[in-house]
């Protein structure tokens, strides 16, 4: 392999973690609070608002049933508005980002209703007040449950962030496409995979032990 | 003024002016929206005090309604009629912010703990206090003091996952003191632990009571919970109070047909089997009527049976029987079976010594 090959794998997989990295942020920042809320807040719940659960559900749904190159060009004004540009590599952040959130808001829903009610139970009895036994309650005991959620969720990303080629994007996915199948170089499409294999490898791991370190459930030998 | 004067002022003082009971509920009831529109009523109607220092029991049934009836009194939940008092404040009118801060002199003890594992004995126990914004310094003296008054120092650093049920409860005993209450309430506190370690909880708790003064309403299903630390006991059933009053008075003289049944839980209580399955509600020609003869306090240990013997010549024939403690007083139990002709001169003669009777049945 030629070090032009491998200057542009090198400079792909920047740009794939970048996209990733950025994206990833970004989705948790919104999908955190999202998440919760749509743990919290159905009937009877902590921050009880069954109809705003509703329609945050179907909007999540939605969102999440649109397949992800369609999300791209749908939303390539938005996307201008953001990012002042529809193509590029921070242009791509745009829809990896909006893809991400509600996915990952779901997760941390998942997450946070697997804590044991008769916490927040004991925590209302002791005078917390709904923000408290979100913040010293519900994420704590989630964590572990957010934490391979979040992983499961950058593993996505690296997946998508193959198509956002087609916007110009640049990363790994791009590279294959236009070096291993538009110039037929077999080799290069090779490489790639074998980095997206070595790079979901890694951040697979890194999740697991950072949950299983953090789950106080199960007794550390 | 000298020693004994004050003593007799202080005394009459306290006949004068009772103390307020700390919870006092009043014409509660509770009812819940049912499945199928139908409102199912959990609580009916019940008056409850608790006096201020006192360990009062709760017993029922699963269902009966006691799960319910102590979470008013925290505001857990909300009664759909009458009010429940709370060191003064009426605990279902309080706005979410004032009730936060009541909760704080009511601790809470749960069947299965609700400990959180992702933090050790320690951080368990710190954090109402954390949640009170006590700062750090504070969170630690006071979080080392309660380790000691449960005895766990030594486990402060242990997660959850790595103590036993026992000490889970230690735990959560201490994080339900944390913040000085003025009432604790225990929610089947010992119901996941074997006989041994809920006796050692039922010390614990007891020992609390009686060092820090703590007002303790404790539910239970169980007969063992009410006769070893409860003072006063109200027996509930179907949502209503059916028997409350001093746990001895209630366990020896049980008025209520649930009273009775928690009581044939015990050993002593129940009928041989050979008995149970011959028992007839008339005599027969040849048949023995069986008493049950309760001992209460003084009589307990009288020999009874040896004089009814000597003194009337009636021989009884000994079916059952047990010496138990209640609410630390002995409380004997013993079925006999006696001639059908001598039935009305024993229960006379036992009456006489002030012992109870309850006729059971007849056996051929």
């Amino acid at each position: 392999m030629s070090p032009e090959m491998i200057n542009l794998i090198a400079s792909s997989t920047g740009e794939t973690l970048y996209m990733v990295a950025v994206a990833a942020l970004i989705a948790t920042a919104f999908g955190l609070p999202l998440g919760v809320f749509l743990a919290t807040s159905g009937k009877g719940e902590l921050f009880a608002a069954p109809w705003v659960n509703r329609v945050l559900g179907v909007i999540v749904n939605a969102t999440r049933s649109t397949p992800f190159i369609i999300l791209v060009v749908a939303i390539i004004p938005f996307t201008r508005l953001i990012a002042g540009t529809s193509i590029g590599t921070n242009a791509a952040i745009v829809p990896l980002t909006i893809a991400a959130t509600p996915f990952i808001a779901r997760l941390i829903e998942g997450a946070i209703r697997e804590v044991d009610q008769g916490l927040i139970e004991a925590a209302r009895a002791f005078g917390a007040s709904p923000l408290q036994i979100v913040g010293k309650v519900l994420i704590p005991e989630a964590l572990p449950g957010i934490v391979l959620g979040l992983t499961l969720a950058v593993v996505s990303l690296l997946g998508f962030s193959a198509m956002v080629g087609a916007v110009g994007g640049g990363g790994l996915g791009d590279l294959g496409i236009r070096y291993g199948y538009q110039r037929f170089m077999p080799e290069m499409m090779l490489a790639v995979v074998v980095v997206l294999i070595v790079l979901v490898q890694a951040v697979q791991s890194i999740g697991d032990r950072l949950a299983r370190n953090l789950n106080k459930r199960i007794r550390h030998a | 003024m000298n020693a004994p004067l004050g003593y007799l002022a202080g005394q009459t003082a306290q006949r004068l002016i009772p103390a307020e009971p700390i919870v006092r509920l009043e014409k509660v009831s509770k009812t819940f929206p049912g499945r199928d529109g139908q409102p199912v009523t959990a609580l009916q109607e019940i008056n409850l005090a608790v006096p201020q220092g006192s360990i009062l029991g709760v017993i029922g049934r699963s269902g009966a309604g006691k799960s319910t009836l102590i979470r008013l009194v925290n505001g857990l939940e909300k009664p759909t009629s009458g009010k429940v008092i709370v060191d003064g404040a009426d605990i279902a009118a309080l706005p979410e912010a004032a009730l936060r801060h009541a909760r704080r002199s009511i601790g809470m003890i749960f069947q299965h703990f609700n400990l959180l594992s992702s933090r050790t004995a320690a951080q368990n126990i710190a954090l109402p206090l954390e949640v009170a914004g006590y700062d750090k310094a504070e969170i630690k003296t006071r979080v080392e003091e309660l380790l000691a008054l449960v005895g766990l120092t030594d486990k402060r650093n242990r997660y959850p996952s790595e103590l036993s049920g026992g000490q889970k409860q230690r735990v959560g005993i201490a994080r339900a003191l944390a913040t000085k209450p003025k009432v604790l309430l225990s929610d089947e506190a010992t119901s996941a632990l074997d006989p041994e370690t809920t006796r050692s909880i039922l010390d614990l708790l007891g020992r609390i009571n009686d060092e820090l003064g703590l007002t303790i309403l404790l539910i239970t299903h169980e007969m063992a919970v009410i006769r070893n630390i409860a003072r006063e006991v109200a027996v509930i059933e179907g949502g209503r109070i059916v028997e409350q009053g001093d746990v001895f008075e209630v366990f020896t003289r049980p008025q209520h047909e649930v009273t009775r049944s928690f009581l044939a839980d015990e050993s002593g209580r129940a009928l041989p089997p050979y008995v149970q399955g011959r028992l007839r509600p008339e005599a027969a020609p040849g048949s023995q009527a069986v008493i049950r003869i309760g001992f209460r306090g003084p009589h307990a240990t009288d020999p009874v049976l040896a004089r009814l013997a000597r003194d009337l010549n009636i021989e009884t024939n000994i079916l059952s029987g047990s010496v138990d403690e209640i609410a630390g007083r002995p409380f004997g139990t013993l079925v006999v079976g006696v001639p059908e002709q001598s039935l009305a001169t024993t229960l006379d003669f036992l009456n006489k010594h002030g012992l109870d009777t309850e006729v059971l049945g007849h056996v051929a």
